[in-house]
């Protein structure tokens, strides 16, 4: 299996034997693998401020 | 029954001045905490544990790393699998630590006293950043070379290039494993001991909160930290 994995037989879910895709606007350039990243950290960031969350117990 | 440090008359000489300053700046219900004000139940307040929580990872695996060798980690499934749960929680480190930042950062979190927990958290932020660098630049692959080339200009161009070799890999093997981790480790204890002292940042006040004087200010609502 280790073999395997370092001859390139990864079966991974995504096809990463490929240049980068990259985005280009002006002189910002970034991969669409970094801008998916930022894309998440800021759903969840959005969602950490927005999502209840669970109550706990109030001192008596 | 036995005498305790707290029946004794104040001691003289250091240790009994460091002794007392520790209390009295961090005494243990403050140290420990069993409650938090009722403020703090809230996602965002989750991710300065969740940025702690992978450091306690990405140290544990670094270790086995380190115990085991490059042999082992480069050549042995078991030794790719530890390999890549050190870069998986690096990763999930620098996410949670970003979004605790933004959190902290849109809370002012340095107002009330807090400007050495916003600063050593600042500078751990930078110490991990130079971790995570130097740990890429020991990875032993063309990535790490590839880093290496890329990097070698742009710190000869501020003057480090003599100190700090990024091309040497031994030099950048023990930063990686021993200086900046120690350093890293060391501002996090500082920080977390900063948490503790002052107290997690309460929410900026609503415009007309402002102007009330602080005496009327009633005392945040505490609840129990669940397990």
């Amino acid at each position: 299996m280790g073999r395997a994995l370092l001859e390139g037989g990864s079966p991974a879910p995504i096809n990463l034997n490929h240049t980068g895709h990259y985005v280009h606007w002006g002189v910002v350039q970034i991969s669409v693998a970094n801008l998916v990243v930022i894309g998440v950290m800021i759903i969840i960031f959005m969602a950490a401020l927005l999502l209840p969350f669970p109550k706990g117990r109030r001192r008596p | 029954m036995s005498e305790t440090v707290a029946d004794r008359p104040a001691g003289r000489g250091w240790t009994a001045w460091v002794r007392r300053r520790a209390v009295q700046a961090l005494p243990p219900e403050k140290l420990l905490p069993d409650e938090q004000p009722a403020y703090v139940t809230s996602w965002i307040y989750v991710f300065g544990v969740l940025t702690l929580s992978a450091l306690v990872v990405v140290l544990i695996s670094g270790g086995v790393l380190a115990l085991k060798g490059p042999a082992w980690w480069h050549s042995s499934p078991r030794g790719h699998f530890v390999n890549s749960t050190h870069l998986w929680s690096t990763e999930l480190l620098f996410a949670f630590m970003v979004i605790h930042l933004w959190g902290k950062f849109f809370m002012a979190a340095w107002r009330g006293g807090r400007a050495m927990t916003w600063i050593t958290g600042v500078v751990a932020f930078v110490a991990s950043i130079g971790t995570a660098f130097t740990g890429y630049l020991s990875q032993q692959n063309f990535d790490s070379q590839w880093i290496a080339s890329e990097g070698k200009d742009g710190l000869n161009s501020v003057g480090i290039g003599a100190f700090f070799n990024v091309t040497d890999f031994g030099q950048m093997l023990l930063w990686h494993v021993t200086l900046l981790p120690l350093a890293l480790g060391i501002l996090v204890v500082i920080h977390i001991l900063q948490v503790r002292h002052r107290g997690v940042v309460p929410p900026i006040p609503l415009p007309d909160e402002r102007h009330r004087p602080a005496a009327a200010e009633p005392e945040p609502r505490r609840e129990e930290v669940q397990p």
